[in-house]
């Protein structure tokens, strides 16, 4: 496979219009998609081959949200971009009572194959209103697939797999990642949409992250292995309903010690769900107690002094894995590498 | 103007008519027994549902609302599926998930009665939408109730198909009553119809105790929005003659008021007198109507009361469409 190298945004462009051709059901809206090609210009250009299907719209969310369900149950595959995640509380019945609902509450009657595409985490500076991981909120309704991409590629494959799903899924895609750079080849392959993947293979300690806070996971466990001699497993959710939580068991049956982290505040966030079914189901894996890593309980503020403090990064995820490291783990390590020597 | 009734049409109008209100006698006669929970009843209302749908083919959609049973009939879903999902058993439309508030039959494009008040508008403008991704020439109708009219969603879902030219026809369902307050108390404007100017869009109001005004309206506005021409908004004035739901006290309105209905506007007796008088119908082909609907009847709720209760464990099936393995 040839290195390609494009951003976020033009992963995920292509991901739209690539499903597009594929399928005459797909169509998008939103606002300010059309003619001025999205916020992050996720949509550039699109209108030029599908000037039916890019739609520009009213500042509506709730009837963006609930014509989707609408459109979704007579046939056709929505993708809905909210603009910001911020917003999504307007279209909240919408969403509750509705997409989520309608697929059960009439017996499996309803098709509710649709997309909204999610745009969260941090603007720099955005201050409490447009600067919000809100995630965890669906992964506590029963019926909405959540996932949350890290890097360009399995932003398209990702974005591929949940126009192809036949349910709805929220799309939770990071504000920063969309300049993001990375290697995306032509012959991508297509993902499970339910699986996490292992992106960092360790022996010590498992960190799990998702969104654009794997990028700093993977960097805290870069430093843990370079400056204390501690192995770091990093493996990428991908998906937060449902959780893969085999691909979980087996590293920490292997490290013993599990640390949690990602930009949404920490208190109810994913995290306390992984540790629950960790602690329930597999007590018997861990040595040590299960860290969290994420944003403090409060409103994000303006001031960046305050910003940095308020939300956790790679420090505090070093931190976290350090102290859930075995404490032999360095000399471990030494062992290891003696034991390949001799 | 429309033309006049046919013998045969007006015989399946007062017969749709008839259906919905046994359906509901039904209920009331079974609630707290067979059926359980919440149920809103459309008796006096029926003119709507049986006028509006009467000029609609299965391809077409109509959305409901908590009071969704008569939308579901006059849209030609059988009574006794219907009336099994009320029941609670598996071969409810719904496989006993929805009951009432969810009934739906999505194969004459009955998408849902719906719990929330005001919850179909997005979703008949979104049904109008993808009709207009596709080319087609269907048309959605979103029944909602003068209580509905308040929330958000009629105005975003309104200005959305009205910007968007969508064939949906918005059927205000004016019973006087907004669940125990009276709507006249909680609006600013004569006829509800009259907003439909602030979206660009025709809006009327007719007597939604005449089935054929209805049907007359109704078929405008639906031919209208086949042609491509946008939304509309139609206002029936009707009654509701039982409470907001099946066991309402009432203690709200008077008894003189829903007595005064019965004398002069249930749209029933308006209706057969009406027929009779013209010499459309005779006592007859009434009689013979109704002697089928007791077939009909008899054989759904024998239908509904031997049908099979669903396995508590199917609880978890269709949460999700295809198998997500949740791994709790």
């Amino acid at each position: 496979m040839s290195e390609r190298i494009i951003t976020f945004g033009e992963a995920t462009r292509e991901a739209m219009l690539e499903e597009m051709r594929a399928d005459e059901r797909v169509f998008v809206y939103g606002e300010d998609i059309a003619k001025q090609g999205g916020i992050f210009g996720q949509f550039a250009g699109m209108k030029d081959e599908f000037p039916e299907r890019v739609l520009d719209t009213p500042i509506s969310e709730t009837a963006l949200v609930g014509a989707g369900v609408g459109a979704a149950i007579a046939g056709a595959k929505p993708v809905i971009d909210l603009h910001f995640a911020d917003f999504i509380g307007i279209a909240m019945d919408e969403v509750l009572n509705q997409m989520a609902k309608a697929h059960y509450m009439f017996g499996g009657q309803a098709s509710m194959s649709l997309v909204l595409r999610a745009p969260d985490g941090l603007m720099k500076h955005g201050a409490a209103q447009h600067s919000q991981s809100l995630e965890t909120w669906f992964t506590n309704i029963p019926g909405i697939r959540v996932v949350v991409p890290s890097t360009p590629a399995n932003g398209k494959q990702l974005l591929k797999a949940a126009i192809e799903d036949p349910n709805p899924v929220i799309y939770f895609e990071n504000k920063g990642l969309f300049p993001v750079k990375g290697d995306v080849p032509e012959d991508l392959p297509p993902i499970d949409i339910s699986k996490a993947e292992v992106v960092r293979p360790g022996a010590d300690v498992t960190l799990i992250s998702y969104g654009l806070m794997l990028t700093k996971a993977l960097e805290a466990a870069e430093v843990a292995q370079r400056e204390h001699g501690v192995s770091v497993e990093v493996i990428d959710l991908r998906s937060i309903t449902p959780l893969d939580m085999p691909t979980i068991y087996d590293s920490v049956k292997k490290t013993g010690h599990l640390v949690i982290a990602h930009e949404a505040i920490k208190i109810g966030g994913v995290g306390g769900e992984i540790a629950a079914r960790v602690a329930e189901n597999h007590f018997d894996y861990l040595r040590g107690p299960i860290l969290r890593v994420g944003a403090r309980f409060t409103p994000l503020p303006f001031s960046p002094v305050m910003e940095d403090y308020v939300l956790a990064g790679v420090k505090e995820i070093l931190g976290a894995v350090l102290a859930a490291a075995p404490a032999d783990a360095t000399t471990k390590d030494d062992a290891a590498k003696a034991g390949e020597a001799a | 103007m429309s033309e006049p009734l046919t013998t045969q049409q007006a015989i399946d109008l007062y017969t749709t008519m008839r259906r919905i209100r046994r359906f509901e006698e039904t209920v009331k006669a079974h609630i707290g027994k067979e059926i359980v929970g919440p149920a809103h009843l459309y008796i006096g209302e029926e003119a709507v549902a049986t006028g509006v749908c009467s000029n609609l083919t299965h391809k077409d959609y109509v959305t409901s609302t908590h009071r969704g049973h008569g939308h579901t009939l006059a849209k030609g879903a059988r009574v006794d599926r219907s009336l099994a999902e009320l029941y609670g058993r598996t071969t409810g439309y719904c496989k006993g998930k929805g009951g009432s508030m969810h009934l739906a039959d999505f194969s004459v494009g009955m998408l849902g009665a719906n719990g929330v008040v005001g919850g179909g508008f997005n979703i008949a403008t979104g049904a109008a939408l993808a009709v207009k991704q596709r080319h087609g020439s269907e048309v959605a109708v979103c029944f909602f109730g003068d209580g509905a009219s308040s929330r958000g969603t009629f105005h975003e879902a309104v200005n959305l198909a009205a910007s968007w030219k969508l064939p949906v026809i918005y059927v205000c369902e004016n019973n006087a009553w907004a669940s125990t307050t009276r709507f006249d108390d909680i609006k600013n404007v004569d006829y509800l119809s009259e907003r439909a100017a602030g979206y660009g869009i025709p809006g009327v109001t007719v007597d939604g105790n005449d089935v054929e005004s209805v049907r007359a309206a109704s078929a405008k506005l639906i031919a209208r929005a086949r042609r491509g021409e946008g939304p509309s908004i139609l206002e029936c004035k009707t009654y509701r003659r039982d409470g907001h739901f099946i066991t309402d006290p009432q203690k709200y309105r008077s008894q003189e008021e829903v007595e005064e209905w019965k004398l002069y506007n249930d749209p029933i007796d308006r209706f057969r007198r009406k027929i009779l008088l013209e010499g459309k119908v005779t006592q007859a082909d009434l009689d013979a109507a109704e002697q089928r609907l007791d077939d009909e009847f008899d054989a759904a709720l024998e239908f509904a009361a031997n049908s099979p209760f669903p396995k508590a464990e199917d609880a978890l099936d269709d949460v999700f469409s295809g198998e997500v393995n949740l791994y709790e």
